[in-house]
């Protein structure tokens, strides 16, 4: 094919020809259409690419940015919440249940509550919890370690009999914040380590967070709520609900409301703005691709009158120049379709830092509407020019 | 002569001016509205992030500490600090309060009440929250209403037998199901209190002796489910605290925080401090509450502030990108319909260039007719763009999108470079090529 290029003699041009392997006139015809007519050949092509490869980046986005945006909403902490029936305990295998249910990469945090007095007689609630697995679910806790990197959350370990205090805690439980301090509940009293300050700006402020081994040892009082933040959609998060009812009939699993409206708003209106993108850089390439296409045909139409006047039928013109753009239509879809791809990997890197997964369940729609809008714009002129007698077109009227 | 020569080749190309202007239009008004669309994103999705609720909270300085368990109150009713209601309305007079979308008060009275259904109720204590549904302030000149119905939209009154609430009907005749009235003597009852207390909207329900009418069953997900929420008034009457309230919960738009938002205002210089001052971070904002009501301390909630900004600039930052590749599309659309126009006109350039023109005035001629089509193709797809934008912002956002003036010039500017670019090329092939072989049709 690129030896066509820099034919010679005639004398080996017709060597070549004779030894070249058979190929109907029809393929020769493509052939040398794409290669005689390179630039707007390729002009045509890069259109074509740039509008399947802006199409795929735009197909994949739409599908891959709501899971994305769904992982950067669970950062709001739990979406459902495990609370013991009015007199009742959570039964001790209900964390098993829960995970069992939800999978094992669902956070599912048990909380268990009391009342503890201070030196002074002030009440303040205690809380018991796995403080690893509280922080990994509520990010938004700002701990202050009072002393050295124990406390990282990805080191997991929580120094003995150390407590995280609520900031406006601190100044209840004793005059020093870093000086280890009592409470006492139901007449059994413990000296606690400040391991840190905890700030949230609502109720933690006023708690003291324990390990829940620490908490029960000292209380005897079981976990009443697990906190949970399931993945998924609305309609996922609500069947989760109702298989963990089942499963668990003493207590009363709540969806949390705020979390899960919120998140269904923001999600609902980013997606439409979205699509409304999205179709509207789709359509516009579209165009693009059907603007240059119509101009590469109608550029062509003294190739269409000679075929006519040689005696070519009508049909097998257009279905020459139907072939030409389908296969156009093909490759710029084959190409556009990595092309964009890459595109949505490196916008999913660059916005989300996590690349976008590539979706070849959009490529048959990709190649679908570029072979349809290739064919569209090669059968309209081709519908115009029919009504032309060849003589005209010739003599370049 | 010049003008002449571009005159005619629009009066009697006009198809072919046409097509290519129509590409024009095209990616201009893709391009406005893209353009608009993502600059006013970020506002939209601050303003939708408002449905997670208040993100601010001030409380009075000198409070003790909340004992709270699972929504109930343990905290003895009269002790601790309360903030004054007549301070509220100084929140409308902060420097950010465009930003401040609403706020409501709360105090929360334990009550007894009077039930038949004592066995389903481990205690007869129950927390009464007092709050403004859709109270209607006044702060200077300024008119607005806050209140709950602003700040938690998740919260739903039905009537008990899954009818929703109708607006406004509680305001008609006390028994009606829906929103109490901020100065009536109605209350809303949480769902699962209501199951306990076997009590529906228009039942009246005793509350430390006083015979209260339910005008609603409040569904929250939250401790509210427990509690009973009645408006403020009544609350501070039940106290016998007049002008009380326990804590102010405000939500307010405000800014991702960057580097300077986390700064401590004290170790600022004046010029650092006043740009902090004047911008909506959320500690700003909280700085200007604590100033604006005497006594308070505001304090952001980090559950709600700290995460909306990540999910703002994710989404901005998505938008922006999109608008990249939508800008480059269109540009791409400019170009290939001006190549190809320029492209089909070798003939002419020949029998220009036969008569004596130079290589610099051909060029000219194309490049007036480029600019006439950019901007012509510019002011309608700007108009079109804008129309767009606003199409989009109501279907989705339920609000204009507004598209700001200076604007115009950029995107007018832009089309023109963009035409020019996509010309550039295919005008010097065409005065490249030689003119013989133009005149005679072949290339």
């Amino acid at each position: 094919m690129s030896s066509v290029g820099t034919l010679h003699t005639p004398k080996q041009v017709a060597d070549r020809r004779a030894q070249a392997p058979h190929t109907s006139m029809f393929t020769r015809m493509l052939l040398r259409a794409a290669v005689l007519r390179r630039r707007r050949a390729a002009s045509a092509l890069l259109a074509m690419i740039v509008a399947a490869a802006v199409a795929t980046a735009m197909m994949n986005l739409y599908v891959d940015v709501q899971a994305k945006l769904r992982t950067e909403f669970r950062n709001y902490g739990a979406n459902i919440l495990i609370v013991a029936k009015d007199g009742q305990l959570l039964p001790p295998d209900a964390l098993a249940k829960v995970e069992s249910v939800l999978g094992p990469k669902t956070l599912a945090v048990p909380f268990s509550y009391a009342v503890a007095r201070t030196k002074d007689g002030l009440s303040v609630v205690i809380v018991g919890t796995d403080l690893t697995r509280a922080q990994q679910l509520n990010h938004w806790w700002k701990i202050i370690p009072y002393f050295d990197v124990r406390l990282i959350p990805e080191k997991g370990w929580i120094p003995p009999e150390t407590a995280l205090v609520g900031v406006r805690a601190a100044s209840v439980v004793g005059p020093d914040r870093h000086e280890p301090f009592d409470l006492s509940f139901h007449g059994h009293s413990i000296t606690l380590q400040p391991a840190g300050s905890l700030q949230t700006g609502a109720g933690e402020d006023s708690r003291i967070y324990l390990d829940q081994s620490i908490f029960q040892n000292w209380t005897g009082v079981a976990p009443s709520t697990i906190e949970v933040a399931a993945n998924g959609t609305v309609s996922e998060v609500e069947a989760s609900i109702r298989q963990l009812a089942e499963l668990l009939p003493a207590a009363d699993i709540r969806p949390v409301r705020q979390i899960m409206e919120g998140e269904a708003n923001v999600l609902n209106k980013t997606r439409a703005t979205l699509y409304a993108s999205a179709t509207l850089v789709v359509l516009t390439s579209a165009l693009c691709v059907l603007a240059t296409l119509i101009g590469w045909v109608f550029d062509r139409r003294r190739d269409f009158a000679i075929m006519k006047a040689l005696g070519a039928s009508e049909r097998l013109i257009s279905g020459f120049f139907a072939a030409e753009a389908a296969a156009l239509g093909l490759v710029g879809a084959i190409l556009g379709f990595f092309i964009g791809i890459g595109v949505a990997a490196w916008i999913g890197r660059v916005n989300f830092h996590t690349p976008v997964i590539p979706r070849f369940s959009v490529f048959p729609y990709i190649l679908a509407g570029s072979v349809a809008v290739a064919l569209i714009s090669a059968i309209l002129p081709i519908e115009l020019l029919r009504r032309v007698q060849p003589a005209i077109i010739l003599r370049g009227e | 002569m010049f003008p002449r020569i571009v005159y005619e080749s629009f009066r009697r190309q006009a198809r072919r001016k046409l097509l290519a202007g129509i590409a024009i239009t095209l990616g201009v008004a893709v391009a406005t509205a893209m353009i608009a669309v993502a600059t006013d994103i970020g506002d939209k999705i601050n303003r939708e992030l408002r449905s997670y609720g208040a993100n601010l909270v001030v409380t009075p300085q000198e409070d003790t500490l909340d004992v709270e368990v699972g929504g109930v109150n343990l905290k003895p009713p009269s002790d601790g600090a309360f903030l004054n209601e007549a301070d509220l309305p100084k929140i409308r007079g902060t420097f950010w309060h465009h930003n401040i979308v609403g706020f409501s008060p709360m105090l929360p009275v334990t009550v007894r009440v009077d039930s038949s259904q004592l066995s389903a109720l481990s205690s007869r204590d129950v927390t009464l929250v007092g709050t403004y549904f859709n109270k209607p302030l006044r702060f200077g000149k300024d008119d607005f209403t806050t209140g709950v119905r602003i700040t938690n939209p998740w919260w739903k009154i039905s009537c008990g037998d899954g009818r929703p609430a109708r607006p406004g009907r509680a305001q008609d005749s006390p028994a009606a199901c829906g929103w109490p009235n901020d100065d009536s003597q109605n209350i809303l009852v949480g769902e699962r209190l209501a199951i306990k207390l076997e009590k529906e909207p228009g039942d009246t329900l005793g509350v430390n002796g006083r015979q209260l009418v339910i005008s609603g069953i409040l569904s929250s997900g939250g401790a509210e489910d427990d509690q009973i929420v009645a408006p403020l008034a009544l609350a501070q009457q039940i106290l016998g605290k007049p002008g009380a309230v326990r804590r102010v919960y405000v939500s307010a738009m405000t800014k991702p925080p960057d580097a300077l938002s986390a700064r401590d205002p004290k170790s600022m210089t004046p010029e650092v401090y006043d740009r902090w001052y004047c911008s909506p971070y959320v500690e700003s904002i909280a700085y200007q509450l604590q100033e604006a009501i005497p006594h308070s301390h505001a304090e952001q909630i980090r559950q709600v502030a700290q995460n909306e900004g990540t999910v703002l600039s994710r989404i901005k930052g998505l938008m922006l990108l999109i608008t990249f590749a939508a800008l480059f599309a269109s540009a791409l659309a400019v170009s290939a319909a001006m190549a190809t126009a320029i492209y089909e006109r070798r003939v002419e350039v020949g029998l220009m260039k036969a008569l004596g023109a130079g290589d610099l005035s051909v060029s000219a001629f194309f490049f007036a007719e480029a600019l006439l089509l950019a901007i012509v193709g510019g002011i309608a797809g700007f108009s079109a763009g804008a129309l767009l934008a606003r199409q989009i912002g109501r279907s989705i956002f339920n609000s204009q999108i507004s598209i700001e003036p200076v604007l115009f010039p950029i995107i007018l500017a832009l089309a023109v470079f963009v035409t020019f670019a996509g010309s550039a090329a295919a005008i010097r092939r065409a005065v490249k090529f030689d003119p013989v072989f133009a005149l005679r049709g072949e290339g």
